[in-house]
């Protein structure tokens, strides 16, 4: 039952089949047992039985709250939760406990959602491969596969098999385990340059990337202002659409999300695809992609085609430069949003008192990773009286015609775009760190960051898998607040590639074991 | 963090202003600021202004200095710029502080609507006179750059004893309007007549209480001297001038400075002093005090604030979501500049009275209630309000609102003179006692002390006879035509009456009886 999608388990709910206490007991069990992926950082099963039990009331009583009530959820530890430690994965923030619930946190309690817990990632979101935070890497649930392992076990044996673990992507990594590894059913991750839509193809999951302004961003502690939006991680598109019609709308709270009502999201089923056209930016051909992935994309293009669709190549023409125009912004707004951790009114503080200027430079060496220090020290640099106009005001004009690239294209007759998600499927851990942070993210946004830029609509939907067993997924862009097309499409891809579960429940025993062993050297490694 | 985020008028854009435009000097876009000395003739203000600034050196009279102003005024609202947090002057530290204010991560700014309103109101309120001295009134254009809004920041409390730090966030995220001034003033007096002028302008708009003791005005001041004909000297600014007295002192001191700096030879830095009352000059701050490169980028949390007017307004937009400049045009109340000139036509008032009546708080309240209550003559009302009532205040230091008389005593005494029930010295003296005895009434004291006026025309004339009579020689005098002689009889009779009699009465009276 727990492999089942969030509307299947809702069904069970409402007909008695099971009890939300008996549901949240089983997620919590699980989570235990595969404690040894870090997809959470907290685990808050008092509240989420609290919140069962409540659940369960209502459903007695036969006044549930739609279709959320009695679902155990989970939230990437960068949305700020009342009561709950909220960390960004950073000692920065290390034993925060925000005083507020985030909007979108909010919304899926007052819908009677179960909060499981807070899930892993990079600190302050910063990376492509949940590796780069205070509590360790993420691990991904297909490393435990009966898929991967069996493919595995074809080839000569070089290496031990559980060093070579992969990566989840990033940088919600641990939304996107959580709910790959039948621990919740469905996560909020955030997404500033791809990071919902890049675990969710490492995961086989449907990973959602809403248009700027749709879901408000109040709680989620920022990375970069302007492109940041909650995502959203499922076992399907149909549960992705349920959680997005729950969360989207206005907030007085965030100005920037949008004022005209949004409808109930419900997906229709297509049929008939023959009046879609489909794009396929030329630009997203590069070198690097695997020639798997390559083939996959090639397949899906067809697969629109042979029922109908049009399919035409497109052309987004400075998305060439999106990587290096995405590093300047970034970072500069991260100068600029992340000068409010000094230590004062919550979070980490040093010990040193000489003055506050010392107090301030040393809560923050020590708050901060060297990545996050990376960013906020070349964003620094950008905004300097003599560099603003030459990199920032630049950038932000790249960032105009980046824009610009999609809705000529969107007018053009295009309805979404078709592309990869990532260059190729998860790579083991001990591979992943060979290249450094800075590297990583800039290879791996490269499909899916332009969007943000853009503050278009994305979802990344799990297609196949590739040879080594492990999930591909292909990403779908649509137009500027035409959420329901992008995923009335997506779905109708879903259905039509049947992507196949993914089989832990023999391998996972032997894991959990074996890593009650190996929970002793990551402790050790950390300090 | 605090991005300035409206511009109010385009740059340069004239809010000024003047009844009479020297515009000649101020070229568009170049602001040359008028000369403190120069050619005689060219400007009778000018000599002057060196006057005020007292302390004329040799060679003085060849410089020129130029003065713009960054003020600093904390709107009227009753909560934060961003933020739903109350604004109040007197609460516990940190009580008014949301999460927002205390920059919790996650949270998001809010825009203010009614800042957002209070900086459109204080850009079309455009007027300013700079004002009068001595007898004249001089009027002069001070152009206004810019009006920016801005976040108050937090209050850092140094415990030195203990070598703490405490901080207030009470103050944090409170609006201001920074209403940036064009260098078009040239010495401290200016500078403060035009803050003043810009203070009256707040209060009558409502935008701000532009309390300076409280802290709710607050004025920068940029300052340089040149050579006329020559370009504009490096300039230096004086930070945080918080009472009119101190900027007009400050800046005189400061365009002194530069001058003795230069004529021995030295160079002007341009750097950030403070004004050091105590000590009546300025100082340099510390470095990182001064210059800053803040860094700042555009909020991405806010969309663009377009404002617009009844013509550009888009059909069916929500009000709630739209500031309709044309809607806050009508709701203007009347500025003080207007004011003043109904006061000079209604009242017959000179212009430099109006000035007065509009600089001290709460004085044109006070005078428009006393001119309601009573018949005396506009002018007459002026005289008292102006000469005798705001003498007495100055002399004790008192504000408008402390006064111990009231606008209905004073409009009862008024009415009574009118009625010529006392003479004017016998008036004087009735405020001199409503001043001193609260509560007594102008009818009581003249009671009291028998100041009404003889009404009794016998009695007069008896006084009047019994004088002639006692004091043969002075009317001889009189009679031989010293024109002196007659005053000693009017003085006489009116020490018999013990003051109760008007002179012209008396005056009158008497050269009737010499004549017959």
């Amino acid at each position: 039952m727990l492999g089942w999608t969030l509307r299947e388990v809702s069904a069970a709910l409402k007909q008695g089949q099971i009890t939300p206490t008996e549901l949240c007991q089983k997620c919590l069990a699980l989570i235990k047992k595969t404690k040894f992926l870090n997809a959470y950082i907290t685990v808050s099963e008092e509240v989420a039985l609290r919140q069962a039990e409540e659940s369960e009331e209502r459903y007695k009583k036969g006044h549930s709250l739609g279709e959320l009530d009695g679902i155990p959820v989970a939230v990437k530890d960068n949305f700020s939760t009342s009561g709950i430690e909220t960390t960004c994965a950073s000692n920065m923030l290390k034993g925060y406990i925000p005083p507020y619930n985030a909007t979108v946190v909010q919304k899926l309690l007052d819908q009677g959602a179960l909060l499981m817990g807070k899930t892993n990632l990079d600190e302050f979101a910063m990376g492509s491969g949940s590796t780069d935070g205070i509590f360790g890497p993420v691990k991904n649930p297909w490393s435990y596969s009966k898929q991967y392992r069996e493919k595995r076990k074809q080839k000569p044996h070089g290496e031990t098999e559980d060093s070579n673990w992969l990566i989840t992507g990033g940088s919600s990594g641990g939304s996107a385990a959580a709910v790959s590894a039948f621990t919740c059913f469905a996560a909020l991750g955030s997404d500033t340059g791809g990071s919902t839509r890049n675990p969710a193809a490492h995961c086989g999951v449907v990973g959602l990337k809403p248009s700027y302004g749709l879901v408000s961003r109040h709680g989620l502690i920022p990375l970069v202002n302007s492109m940041d939006v909650p995502g959203i991680l499922t076992r399907c598109v149909d549960d992705a659409a349920v959680v997005l019609g729950v969360l989207a709308g206005h907030d007085c709270r965030d100005s920037t999300t949008v004022q005209d009502p949004v409808k109930p999201l419900t997906l229709p089923n297509l049929t008939d695809v023959s009046k879609l056209c489909i794009g396929i930016p030329k630009e997203y051909h590069v070198p690097e992609l695997s020639s798997e992935v390559q083939s996959l994309w090639s397949k899906a293009a067809k697969l629109f085609e042979s029922e109908g669709a049009k399919v035409i190549e497109v052309s987004l023409p400075h998305t060439r430069y999106s990587i290096v125009c995405y590093h300047v912004l970034c970072t500069s707004e991260v100068a600029s949003n992340m000068a409010r951790f000094d230590g004062l009114e919550y979070g980490h503080r040093c010990d040193i008192n000489v003055s506050t200027e010392a107090m301030y430079a040393a809560t923050r060496r020590e708050g901060f990773n060297d990545v996050v220090r990376g960013r906020i020290l070349s964003g620094n640099f950008f905004l300097l009286k003599e560099n603003y106009e030459n990199y920032f005001v630049r950038a932000q004009k790249v960032r105009r015609l980046i824009a610009n690239d999609f809705v000529n294209v969107f007018n053009s007759g295009v309805d979404v775009l078709l592309t990869p998600t990532t260059l190729s499927e998860a790579v083991p851990y001990v591979e992943f760190i060979k290249e450094d942070n800075r590297t990583r993210s800039a290879q791996d946004d490269i499909f899916t960051q332009a969007v943000n830029m853009a503050g278009l609509p994305a979802v990344s939907v799990p297609m196949a898998l590739s040879n080594q067993g492990l999930p591909i997924g292909l990403q779908f862009i649509g137009r500027a607040f035409c959420d329901q097309q992008l995923l009335t499409i997506a779905k109708w891809f879903e259905k039509q590639v049947q992507f196949p579960v993914i089989q832990l429940q023999e391998t996972m025993d032997d894991c959990s074991s074996v890593f009650e062993n190996e929970k002793l050297t990551s402790v050790s490694l950390k300090q | 963090m605090a991005a300035p985020m409206l511009r109010g008028c385009c740059p340069g854009r004239r809010w000024a202003l003047a009844c009479i435009d020297h515009s000649s000097r101020h070229g568009r876009g170049a602001p040359t600021g008028s000369r403190c000395s120069g050619k005689r003739g060219q400007s009778s203000v000018a000599p002057q202004h060196l006057a005020t600034a007292g302390k004329l050196r040799k060679g003085e009279h060849e410089w020129a200095a130029v003065v713009g102003l960054e003020v600093h005024a904390q709107i009227s609202s009753n909560s934060k710029l961003f933020s739903g947090s109350q604004v109040h002057f007197v609460a516990p530290p940190n009580s008014l502080v949301s999460f927002f204010d205390a920059s919790l991560p996650g949270t998001l700014p809010v825009l203010n609507r009614r800042c957002v309103e209070a900086a459109v109101m204080t850009g079309l309120a455009y007027s300013i006179c700079v004002g009068a001295k001595r007898s004249q009134v001089i009027n002069k254009t001070v152009r206004i750059k810019q009006i920016q809004l801005e976040q108050d920041s937090g209050k850092s409390l140094h415990d030195d004893l203990r070598s703490q730090t405490l901080i207030d966030l009470n103050r944090a995220g409170v609006g201001l309007l920074e209403v940036v001034l064009e260098p078009d003033m040239s010495c401290g007096e200016e500078a403060a007549t035009a803050v003043r002028e810009l203070q009256l302008i707040l209060q009558a708009l409502g935008t701000s209480q532009a309390n300076m003791a409280e802290g709710q005005l607050r004025v920068d001041a940029n300052i340089s001297v040149h050579r006329p004909g020559e370009p504009l000297g490096v300039r230096t600014e004086v930070k945080n001038l918080n009472s009119a007295r101190f900027l007009a002192r400050a800046i005189d001191y400061e365009i002194q400075r530069q001058i003795r700096e230069l004529e021995n030879g030295g160079e002007i830095l341009n750097e950030t002093r403070s004004f050091d009352f105590k000590l009546g000059c300025t100082v340099p701050m510390r470095d990182k005090e001064g210059k800053q490169d803040y860094r700042f980028i555009p909020e991405p949390n806010l969309p663009p604030l377009l404002l617009y007017d009844s013509e550009s307004l888009p059909a069916g937009a929500d009000p709630q979501q739209v500031v309709n400049i044309d809607q806050i045009r009508e709701q203007l109340p009347e500025l003080p500049s207007v004011t003043r000139e109904k006061l000079v036509q209604q009242y017959g008032m000179l212009p430099e009275q109006s000035l007065t009546l509009l600089n001290e708080v709460g004085l044109l309240e006070f005078f428009q209630n006393v001119i309601k209550e009573t018949r005396a003559e506009p002018k007459k009302v002026t005289s008292w309000v102006l000469n005798t009532f705001l003498g007495f205040l100055k002399q004790q230091n008192l504000a408008v609102s402390e006064s111990p008389v009231t606008p209905s005593a004073l409009a009862e005494l008024l009415d009574l003179l009118d009625r010529k029930a006392i003479s004017s010295a016998a008036a004087k003296q009735v405020f001199r006692e409503l001043w001193a005895s609260e509560g007594k009434t102008p009818a009581q004291i003249i009671s009291e002390k028998k100041l009404e006026l003889m009404q009794d025309q016998e009695a007069l004339e008896q006084l009047c006879q019994a004088t002639l009579e006692e004091h043969p020689q002075v009317v001889m005098d009189v009679k031989k035509g010293n024109p002196r002689a007659i005053n000693k009889l009017i003085g006489l009779v009116r020490k018999a009456t013990l003051s109760r009699a008007e002179p012209a009465v008396i005056k009158e009276m008497l050269e009737k009886k010499l004549s017959s």
